[in-house]
């Protein structure tokens, strides 16, 4: 198992975000963490990328503990986590961004590689290489972000609402690149409120209320799951 | 009801605005007639004077620069004011002076001069040992700084550790003081650099003294500055930096321990602060507990007159704010000793006119 995560507690303070929460990813899998706004997905996230340390429960990815490992340590043990609101960094050229997400790659040749792949996967990134971050449309800087994440070559990519103010049509776009990414090797945890895209490309979902799991299985049938139609298909 | 809101919202603002246009008007008009008074109806100076003015200004400009790149630099990653950067500066100074002294007891007697030591043997090397020394003692002082008085502070509330600097400040002057006794020396220099000595160059009939410290400072500063800016730009350390500054959560999920990154940032601030502190003291000439207070304040309002967060801005801030001191008080006609209120006075109008300065601040909302 890639990642197997048990009881996860997680609070800010007084508040409690994760109530013990439990989820698993299968090498190759692309799994859905589905639910509303203030649900606890960010913070799920940001607990397994090291970024948030919980009150209890475990992490485990490759069967080794992660919980208290430094943030680096676990990017270097090859979980990208590509966080809500892209956050490119904005005063960085579209190129520096890129070289950021292969910051631990001390390889130079293997690095040059990395960004030509990651240039012809996104030409658009590469007509602006030299162009502010900051410059870039809400696409554009979705499409860096993810390009970023790839550049550090990871085993799990962690993917925080990457449809999140994007139109329908780049919204295709994206998903398309998602599944391409994981069709070439790399498990992904999508996080997502819109679950109907989601969903689809997913071979099994969690569904996220309050901090607590309330559903979960294949992603075919939680599509067709009355609650989940209920409360997040607009059925 | 929102007409009322409105009304009493707008109306200090306006009252405020009116307040500083009046300022403004009575400084620039002021200043305007002292300047024309001084150069044109006096006409106190001849070229010349301007020219040792400029130089001055130039070389303890490049001083500042150096300091107030430390101030934008850490301000820049963390958004707090390092108040304990001119004692870094100062600890940087007595590094180089020891090491000077050090050199200058080792005997190197040669048949012509059998008093010769080595310091006068070696000038060059000699001056290369104090700056490294400087240096490396200021770099250090940063980074402890920054291990022992800011880092448990890193969440807390924002004024803490702005209080832990002022606390730092006040704790190295002391213990230099305790450790060194408060007596002022002498900064011990190589013969071959000897303050006071250096080219003269002839200008509109007058021999203007262009010293050799003076030019070393100068240019080391300048060098300095090149090679710090292709490191903030062109290097993988200097990437992560920046990424630190905007993004500190975003730089550790790529891989980036932002912990040492801050460290690095308080260290090569440290370095050159410490390169900064020896060129001040070969150039003026003492050394003491109390030294960094000065230009580490002036490095302030220097690092604020460029844009606080920008480093070009700190850069020409120094340059400009070494300049203006130096010319100043004579283009004013005012009295010699008030080159430090003018630094302040600039201070307070940059921070009433434009408080992101020449170049543009760094907005802090941004990284946090
Ligand atoms: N930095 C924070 N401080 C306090 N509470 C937070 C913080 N971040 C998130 N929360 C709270 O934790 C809960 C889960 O938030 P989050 O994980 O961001 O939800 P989601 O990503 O599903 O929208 C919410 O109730 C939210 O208000
Ligand atoms: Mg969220």
């Amino acid at each position: 198992m890639m990642l197997e995560i048990t009881d996860l507690k997680v609070s800010y303070g007084a508040i409690q975000a994760l109530r013990g929460i439990d989820l698993t990813l299968n090498e190759g899998e692309i799994v859905a963490l589905i639910g509303g706004n203030g649900a606890g997905k960010s913070t799920t996230l940001q607990t397994i990328s090291g970024l948030l340390k919980p009150v209890s429960g475990s992490i485990r990815f490759l069967g080794d503990e992660i919980i208290g490992v430094a943030p680096q340590e676990i990017v270097a043990r090859g979980i990208i986590h590509v966080p809500e609101g892209r956050r490119i960094f904005s005063s960085l050229t579209v190129e520096e961004n890129l070289e950021m997400g292969a910051y631990l790659q001390r390889d130079k040749i293997a690095k040059q590689r990395t960004l030509e792949e990651a240039y012809v996967r996104f030409p658009r990134l590469k007509e602006r290489r030299k162009q502010a971050g900051g410059t870039l449309s809400g696409g554009e800087q979705q499409m860096l972000a993810i390009a970023r994440a790839i550049m550090a070559q990871p085993k799990l990519l962690l993917l925080d609402e990457p449809s999140m103010g994007l139109s329908p049509v780049l919204v295709e776009q994206i998903f398309d690149i998602i599944e391409s990414i994981n069709d070439q090797g790399t498990s992904i945890l999508l996080v997502e409120q819109n679950a109907q895209m989601a969903l689809s490309i997913a071979n099994r979902g969690y569904v996220l209320e309050t901090g607590g799991i309330v559903l979960s299985g294949e992603a075919e049938s939680l599509l067709h799951d009355p609650m989940v139609i209920e409360a997040y298909l607009g059925g | 009801m929102t007409a009322l809101s409105s009304v009493s919202f707008k109306t200090p603002q306006l009252v405020a605005r009116i307040i500083r246009s009046v300022i403004g008007i009575i400084v620039v008009v002021w200043a305007a007639m002292r300047i024309y008074n001084v150069l044109f109806v006096n006409q106190a100076y001849g070229l010349d004077t301007w020219v040792r003015f400029g130089i001055t200004g130039l070389i303890i400009g490049g001083m500042y620069a150096l300091i107030a790149i430390g101030y934008t630099l850490v301000y820049g990653i963390l958004g707090m004011i390092n108040f304990a950067h001119g004692e870094v500066m100062m600890i940087g100074t007595f590094g180089g002076y020891f090491v000077l002294e050090a050199l200058a007891a080792i005997p190197a007697p040669t048949l012509a001069n059998p008093d010769l030591n080595f310091l006068n043997a070696q000038p060059l090397l000699s001056i290369l040992l104090a700056f490294l020394a400087g240096t490396l003692a200021a770099s250090l002082m940063g980074y402890l700084l920054e291990k022992i008085a800011y880092r448990p502070l890193r969440n807390a509330p924002r004024l803490a550790p702005l209080i832990s600097a002022i606390g730092a400040s006040i704790f190295l002057q002391n213990a230099v003081q305790l450790l060194f006794s408060p007596q002022l020396r002498d900064y011990t220099n190589p013969d071959a650099l000897a303050r006071g000595t250096g080219w003269s160059i002839e200008i509109a009939g007058s021999q203007v003294l262009v010293t050799y410290t003076g030019v070393l400072s100068f240019v080391l500063s300048i060098l300095l500055m090149v090679g710090l800016y292709v490191l903030v730009q062109k290097t993988r350390i200097g990437r992560a930096m920046r990424a630190v500054a905007q993004d500190k959560k975003t730089a550790a999920l790529m891989g980036v321990d932002v912990d040492a990154v801050i460290s690095q940032t308080f260290i090569i601030s440290g370095a050159l602060a410490g390169a900064a502190g020896v060129m001040w003291g070969i150039h003026n000439g003492l050394v003491y507990y109390f030294l960094g207070f000065i230009p580490g304040i002036k490095a302030f309002t220097a690092a604020v007159l460029g844009g606080i967060g920008n480093i070009p801005g700190a850069m020409l801030g120094g340059l400009v704010l070494g300049l203006v001191e130096s010319i100043g008080p004579a283009a004013l006609g005012i009295d010699f000793q008030l080159k430090d209120v003018i630094a302040f006075l600039i201070l307070v109008l940059v921070l009433i006119f434009r408080p992101s300065g020449l170049l543009g601040a760094a907005s802090v909302e941004e990284k946090l």
